[in-house]
């Protein structure tokens, strides 16, 4: 690893590159899907930062709802469309919340991390199921965005809109969160998974890189929420909260692998093309597909998608 | 004092089905150290066979009551079958792999199993009134009960005792006993691990099938049927302490009441009150409130 250049920065500004440029002439269907993948890979991503630590959370759909059930609140009760502004509103929630739940949260490994988390998606999802004024299990819709200020009447300009928003959100998560995995603090998350007491022992504190590590997943996972209900323009608890969501979003972090913050991207268009397809051709079997799939990664492809690129392009690419 | 009766039997009927899914989930947790997602798909695969059954015997002229045999057929029929399929074919593979990946590996088996439930019995919802008609209505202190929903309190207390003696007086729970204590001792010790396995988690497969039988003329079986159930098992054996018997007693108890009180008083609450009880007792003691402290391998 060390003899080799790294890639990843020149790879993903060469993606971004071809993604906007594809942008023009991608049918709208596919612009669809590449959004709701993004959205998803950008929850994903989150969760392969706590992955290489060795945590898997089954309850991120927490981060994802809340960050989703911000976007559409602000949307139904203040008007506010503006993508500049809710956005970011959602990332503050789920990054003060997952700030706070840190705390918490930080102190446990495993089954109880796993576990732990999955709980607190309950809770909300308890919460969001017998909430009236937010349409229980319903929901309620998300108004058209609007990006500085412009909103598009039609809906497709509103998808090629958000579609260029996305990719650029998109390119600088991956850079920063690739920024950080190069830093000290990233650099501890396998040390952390071999040995703990290893670390404390060189100074560092486990809690302290576990606990922002959380607060990065939390955030990264309702920035994802929040493009998701936008994309969607509608949020419901089932979707968006339940645990299957959660579990869902595990299968992708899976799926893509650890390799790179380019594999979240490719791994979620995968996922999304799988379920698609698989949907169109067998409607009732379409988990069957996605859950045999699963299981074919877990046996023969334990470094995901990305490994699997990763040995065609002996390493280089840095496609997204 | 009518509604203080109506909660308590109330909740003690959803704690009984909640205890006899939720056994089946710790046992093979206790043993096998894997929290199986698909135990709910081996719910709803146990109320899809037995409401199918019933239907069936039904129809060819038998009582009401003879319907009800069905149930157990059903439980074990699927526990058997499906239980021993994915042990020989899915989880021997994979005792290896780290305990999270194999929670995994449960769900994409929870994801094709549901899906196998629609290919199997179609979309369609199914009824099985049948048990529950037979057995009919009971006054308890002035209000009208249907006895079939007494009736599971007793099954709840037969499984409860049977699992109790099987482990604590048999030579198959001292076996037992020895596998979860240590693995590999007891395998140089010329114990079958692999048949201890293969066996528990069949045993386990039928109680969550058995649960998942004995609701179902309750309801009406439809698809998407065992998504919920596997959740609130997860919050019962958490609350309990994974992998402990005792333990899942008392979580479904106290989930079971919860559940409710919150349905009769503030019916806005009836999930929170689960799952926050659930994060409660892990935020304060994570290893559930019946197990015993282990000192946290780092």
């Amino acid at each position: 690893m060390t003899a080799s250049r790294d890639w990843t920065i020149p790879g993903l500004t060469i993606g971004l590159v071809v993604m906007l440029v594809a942008g023009v002439v991608l049918p709208d269907w596919l612009l669809n899907i590449l959004n709701i993948s993004f959205s998803r890979a950008l929850a994903v991503l989150g969760l392969m930062v706590l992955w290489r630590t060795g945590l898997i959370s089954f309850g991120h759909a927490f981060y994802y709802g809340l960050g989703a059930y911000t976007v559409a609140i602000l949307g139904k009760e203040l008007g506010v469309s503006e993508i500049l502004v809710t956005v970011p509103a959602a990332m503050l929630v789920a990054s003060t919340v997952g700030f706070f739940l840190g705390f918490i949260i930080r102190r446990y490994r495993d089954i109880f991390f796993a576990m732990l988390s999955l709980a607190f998606s309950m809770v909300l999802y308890g919460i969001l199921v017998k909430t009236e004024a937010l349409g229980s299990t319903d929901g309620f819709s998300v108004p058209t965005p609007s990006f500085l200020g412009f909103g598009a009447e039609e809906a497709a300009d509103n998808k090629i809109v958000l579609y260029f928003v996305l990719c650029g959100i998109g390119y600088g998560a991956a850079l920063l969160v690739h920024r950080y995995l190069q830093s000290t603090l990233g650099n501890l998350s396998t040390a952390i998974r071999d040995n703990e007491i290893r670390v404390e022992y060189l100074g560092y504190s486990v809690a302290h890189a576990i606990h922002v590590k959380y607060v990065m997943s939390a955030a990264l996972a309702g920035l994802g929420g929040a493009i998701l209900a936008i994309s969607l323009s509608q949020v419901d608890p089932d979707s968006m909260v339940n645990w299957t969501i959660s579990g869902e979003l595990v299968f992708v972090t899976i799926l893509s692998g650890p390799g790179s913050v380019a594999a979240p991207f490719i791994g979620s268009v995968v996922f999304e093309l799988i379920r698609t397809y698989a949907f169109e051709w067998l409607p009732h079997a379409w988990q069957l597909i996605v859950g045999a799939t699963l299981l074919a990664i877990i046996f023969f492809l334990p470094g995901g998608v990305w490994s699997l690129l990763a040995r065609i392009f002996g390493r280089k690419e840095g496609e997204r | 004092m009518d509604l203080l009766i109506t909660i308590l039997l109330d909740g003690l009927e959803f704690s009984s089905y909640l205890f006899i899914v939720a056994v089946g989930l710790t046992l093979i947790f206790g043993v096998m150290k894997i929290l199986n997602v698909a135990h709910g798909s081996f719910y709803a695969w146990g109320a899809y066979a037995a409401a199918y059954l019933i239907g069936v015997v039904s129809n060819h002229g038998f009582t009401d009551l003879a319907t009800m045999a069905m149930i157990p057929v059903a439980a074990i029929g699927v526990g058997v079958v499906l239980g021993a399929i994915i042990e020989r074919t899915l989880l021997r593979h994979m005792y290896h792999l780290d305990e999270v990946i194999i929670v995994l590996a449960t769900f994409a088996t929870f994801l094709i199993l549901e899906d196998t439930i629609l290919l199997v019995f179609g979309v369609d919802p199914y009824f099985a009134y049948q048990p529950m008609a037979a057995l009919g209505n009971v006054e308890i202190g002035g209000i009208g009960r249907l006895v079939y929903g007494l009736s599971m309190i007793l099954l709840a207390l037969a499984v409860a005792v049977s699992l109790w003696f099987a482990l604590n007086r048999t030579r198959w729970g001292r076996l037992l006993k020895a596998v979860i204590h240590d693995r590999e001792m007891a395998s140089y010790l010329g114990i079958n691990v692999s048949r201890v396995y293969i066996v528990t988690f069949v045993i386990g497969a039928m109680l969550g099938a058995l649960g998942g039988a004995y609701v179902a003329p309750t309801v009406s079986v439809a698809p998407g049927f065992g998504v919920e159930v596997i959740v609130l098992s997860f919050a019962v054996v958490v609350i309990g302490g994974m992998g402990s018997i005792p333990g899942a007693l008392i979580g479904a108890m106290v989930v079971g009441m919860a559940r409710a009180i919150a349905v009769h008083q503030f019916p806005e609450l009836e999930l929170f009150v689960v799952y926050a009880v659930m994060a409660v007792v892990l935020v304060f003691r994570p290893e559930g409130l019946f197990a015993p402290a282990k000192a946290r391998k780092i």
